[in-house]
């Protein structure tokens, strides 16, 4: 019997980390994740782990140990936020590259300037080309179940690429819900241990990691590397079957909520989609208009066909971006959705809003305004505001 | 040889997952001479085999063998100069080019 509790989001992570036990543990304090490392760090202190905490001096050397002892053999993570996951900028790229399956269980907050400690996916938006898979969650339950699932994929032979665990800061991180945990041994069992073929540690084989690639060689190695993302779609889709047949939850690349007859379509990250969800349920109650939502789960590998067969037969499509790329254009999500779209000649409006940035609230009512707008885009045939902010006080 | 099995022609399947070399002291089969752009000559007449030269060589390119320093290996000195700067005897001069 799955186990009944109420935790917050750092909670839910710090937990799964307890059920899984892994080796090494090196990290530094950063709101809003630091409560993952200081509760693993009680977990430790309490005898009831045995994995090994490494007290680092930043995140830069938090990323650091936690390659090396992935590249050691040891099962390895580390956890973090903004402005402290913008310090380990350089070693995303080295353990995506090295092939290093590492998890990262990242707390979205803003990045620094202005200074904010609150909720938008600007930190791992713009870790987007690293070569991590990235993985997102609406509520406590989905980070826990994420997570769960997240070393098998990351440690896949066929995949072997380092993993990041994402969710809302403070709004999923600190808010406390109820939770169904799995069992400590059916977590054990569907984790397993890790046993790398290769790692430095192996008395056996003596063995080099990251060498220097001249021109002659950067091209495979990325290409190689292109390939393991491309695997990682489908062990990502395997790893959440095996845990539906464990749970009964079911996972995908997306959730699509009050799809099937929709004609007006939001596309979101993350926690807001709950209160997107809510804004349905009311319209469709009250008015019986065709409004659905679909909830993007897994962002790297992008799934651009499923995304784009889900979306095609839209009236009008409100993608919402959590994040600003600056382009003076679509933010990230807009981009990159808009860019599958054209893959299959899908005739639906689109738009791109920006909303939530640095916590910036989004309720319910903002989503009927969009859902109005996704109408009258589609009566009219007429984009007035192709990219706008939700909720912007303007004159 | 590493190289017999990964080199410059061999396709991106075949490369090693991420890089990683199975095997130590690989850096022999790279020839890190090319990069020179002067050369150390060594005047054995001059030479008291003090050996003073040997350890600041940053790619161990003087050999030691019976306590006696052999020729440079110009496969792998880079041309830095520190063994002519350390010299107390003048046995060791830099010439322009490979």
């Amino acid at each position: 019997m799955a186990i009944r509790e109420r935790l917050s989001g750092n909670e839910a992570v710090a937990y799964a980390i307890k059920q899984i036990n892994p080796d090494v543990m090196p990290a530094f304090p950063i709101t809003p994740s630091t409560e993952i490392p200081q509760y693993v760090a009680t977990y430790i202190a309490n005898g009831e782990i045995d994995t090994e905490f490494i007290h680092v001096e930043s995140e830069h050397s938090a990323m650091s140990a936690t390659l090396g002892a992935c590249a050691a053999g040891a099962r390895a993570l580390t956890a973090t936020s903004s402005c402290g996951m913008a310090l380990m900028w350089e070693e995303l790229y080295v353990a995506a590259s090295d092939r290093l399956p590492i998890v990262l269980a990242l707390v979205n907050r803003a990045l620094t300037g202005p200074i904010n400690i609150n909720a938008d996916h600007s930190d791992s938006m713009g870790a987007r080309d690293s070569g991590w898979i990235q993985i997102y969650a609406e509520s406590n339950q989905e980070v826990y179940d994420n997570f769960l699932q997240a070393f098998p994929i990351a440690e896949h032979k066929d995949v072997q690429l380092p993993i990041m665990i994402c969710q809302d800061g403070f709004i999923t991180s600190h808010g406390v819900e109820n939770i169904l945990l799995v069992e400590d041994d059916l977590v054990k069992e569907f984790v397993g241990e890790r046993n790398p073929e290769h790692y430095l540690l192996n008395p056996n084989e003596k063995m080099s990691v990251g060498p220097y690639a001249v021109s002659n060689y950067y091209m495979e190695t990325k290409k190689a590397q292109r390939e393991a993302m491309n695997n990682a779609k489908r062990v990502i889709l395997e790893m959440a079957e095996r845990f539906e047949k464990m749970t009964g939850r079911k996972y995908g690349f997306f959730e699509e909520y009050c799809m099937d007859d929709a004609e007006y379509a939001v596309v979101i990250i993350g926690s807001a989609a709950g209160t997107c969800k809510a804004a349905i349920d009311e319209i469709r109650q009250t008015t019986g208009k065709k409004v659905g939502l679909l909830k993007i789960r897994v962002f790297r590998p992008f799934p651009e066909e499923e995304i784009a067969l889900a979306l095609k037969d839209m009236k009008a499509i409100a993608i919402l971006d959590r994040s600003e790329m600056f382009s003076a254009t679509s933010g990230p999500l807009g981009a990159e959705v808009r860019a599958a779209l054209y893959g299959v000649k899908s005739q639906a409006e689109v738009v791109n809003y920006f909303y939530g940035l640095g916590g910036r609230d989004i309720t319910v009512d903002d989503f009927k305004v969009v859902y109005d707008k996704l109408e009258k885009i589609a009566e009219t045939g007429e984009i007035t505001d192709m990219y706008d902010y939700i909720g912007l006080r303007s004159r | 040889m590493i190289s017999d099995r990964i080199n410059e022609k061999s396709p991106w399947q075949d490369i090693t997952e991420g890089n990683k070399i199975y095997e130590a002291a690989t850096s022999r089969e790279f020839c890190t001479g090319e990069w020179r752009t002067s050369t150390p000559v060594f005047d054995g007449m001059k030479c008291k085999q003090c050996l003073l030269c040997v350890p600041v060589c940053p790619d161990s390119s003087i050999p030691v063998k019976d306590q006696r320093r052999m020729a440079f290996d110009l496969d792998h000195c880079k041309g830095c100069g520190i063994c002519a700067k350390v010299c107390p005897f003048g046995a060791i001069t830099m010439r322009e080019g490979k």
